[in-house]
């Protein structure tokens, strides 16, 4: 039987590891390197790493680090961040990352995703679609880190991304991010069921259940973890960790 | 050595760098001259069939391949579209594939609740042992990614099978011919043992 896939997503700052809370309130967390040498360790699924401030920051990947990163790890991997060329996911890629998260860049030009999908296959772009809720327009989408308002409603968006060739989908609730909270189950359900494509949950986890309630209730195909993975418990300090497997396998029997 | 074929398709890096953890010698390669000296040969491929089956006749590299499949018979590993191309032919395609092992490549039937591609780590049953799948630790389980799938002739040509929807071939040995559905080199120490196993051949 297909594993539910259950993948960590690692926040970059350039060479550094971070979190944050809302997209905000960084918070340092430790060397990517010696972080994803635990996590192979672990035989954790997937492990997504997104440099969140590279947009913002003008900053091209860096490419250093995920080489090292890439020299470490056995296991399916995956890069967003400052994503703004062909050329940029072409060497990622090369790296030996085989998916590319793009999300500001695919906004500005929808056509970027076609274009990287028809040369690396599908399988090989996820398009992250970062949601804020609105205190009137509703859920709306978010570019450059969530820093702007691209006005777009996510579920239409993501219909868009799938006829575009986007392969996944990271589906991010900017206000449940950090927080321990749970998932958005409406939000990730209102996606899920909107496309075909698979649609990875993210923004909230605090405990097995909510791994559970985003696969059972939410309809996500994957679900990210970010806080739980890196702190002993909110508000605590750095611990890098993984759910037993017999845990999950309880919560998605 | 092992010579892994570049022909403009496939995850390289991460599969010289499975093999630099193994502590195997392994050389990424697309150069004919060189890819004829080989003694062991890695296909890789991720992609579409009929555009892998042109690079490959398109960069000379066709004859070489079957010669060394063929008459030298070393033995030649296929990953995931790697190991289709081994087969005659796929509904992705139009062209013929390499027809080194009686089978075919189907598409992945669409079935109520299962997404294609069938993306994510699956368990896999050992049809009979070999010396591909030897000493796997136990309840492998491996990253598979792809939307066809291959179905050999020859029942005792199965080394490991999947269900997805349908059960298929995911290992798979004819004499030194060899292919792997899934991505060994992004399996964690379960595809590591299938690479060292290749590589002691």
């Amino acid at each position: 039987m297909l594993r539910t896939r259950i993948i960590p997503t690692l926040l970059l700052r350039n060479e550094s590891l971070i979190k944050t809370v809302r997209f905000g309130k960084f918070s340092y967390v430790g060397d990517p390197a010696n972080t994803v040498r635990i996590f192979n360790e672990l035989e954790v699924d997937e492990l997504l790493f997104l440099d969140v401030t590279a947009t913002v920051e003008g900053r091209k990947p860096n490419l250093k680090v995920l080489a090292e990163i890439a020299d470490e790890c056995f296991m399916p991997l995956g890069y967003g961040g400052g994503i703004r060329s062909f050329e940029d996911a072409q060497i990622i890629l090369k790296l030996g990352f085989e998916k590319v998260v793009v999300n500001t860049r695919a906004l500005e030009e929808p056509s970027f995703i076609t274009r990287l999908s028809e040369h690396f296959g599908s399988q090989a772009i996820i398009v992250s679609i970062d949601v804020k809720r609105g205190l009137f327009w509703g859920d709306q989408v978010r570019s450059r880190a969530g820093g702007k308002n691209a006005r777009r409603s996510p579920v239409e968006w993501a219909r868009e991304v799938e006829r575009l060739g986007a392969g996944e989908i990271l589906l991010t609730s900017i206000d449940r991010e950090g927080t321990w909270e749970g998932f958005d189950l409406d939000l990730v359900r209102s996606v899920s069921e909107a496309v075909r494509i698979p649609v990875i949950a993210n923004g909230g986890a605090g405990k097995v259940e909510h791994i559970g309630q985003a696969v059972k209730e939410g309809c996500a195909s994957a679900v990210a973890l970010g806080s739980m993975v890196v702190f002993q418990r909110k508000g605590m300090g750095v611990l890098v960790n993984f759910p037993e497997e017999s845990e999950l396998r309880r919560i998605l029997a | 050595m092992i010579t892994i074929v570049d022909y403009g398709m496939g995850n390289l890096g991460s599969i010289q760098n499975m093999f630099k953890r193994i502590g195997l010698a392994s050389l990424v390669t697309g150069e004919p001259a060189k890819v004829a000296e080989a003694r062991k040969i890695l296909l890789p491929g991720v992609g579409a069939f009929d555009n892998a089956m042109q690079r490959i006749e398109a960069s000379g590299l066709r004859g070489i391949l079957d010669r060394k499949a063929l008459v030298e018979r070393v033995p030649v590993l296929g990953i995931c579209l790697g190991m289709q191309l081994l087969t005659r032919s796929s509904e992705e395609g139009v062209l013929p594939g390499l027809g080194w092992i009686a089978a075919a490549t189907r598409r992945l039937p669409a079935r109520e609740g299962l997404k294609v591609p069938h993306m994510g780590w699956n368990a896999v049953d050992q049809v009979r042992s070999d010396a591909l799948t030897r000493d796997l630790p136990g309840e492998p389980r491996f990253y598979f990614v792809h939307s066809y799938c291959v179905s050999v002739d020859d029942p005792a040509d199965s080394l490991l099978r999947t269900t997805y929807g349908i059960t298929f071939d995911a290992a798979i040995r004819r004499g030194n011919i060899f292919g792997a559905q899934f991505h060994p080199e992004k399996s964690h120490r379960f595809g590591m043992q299938l690479l060292a196993n290749f590589g002691r051949l």
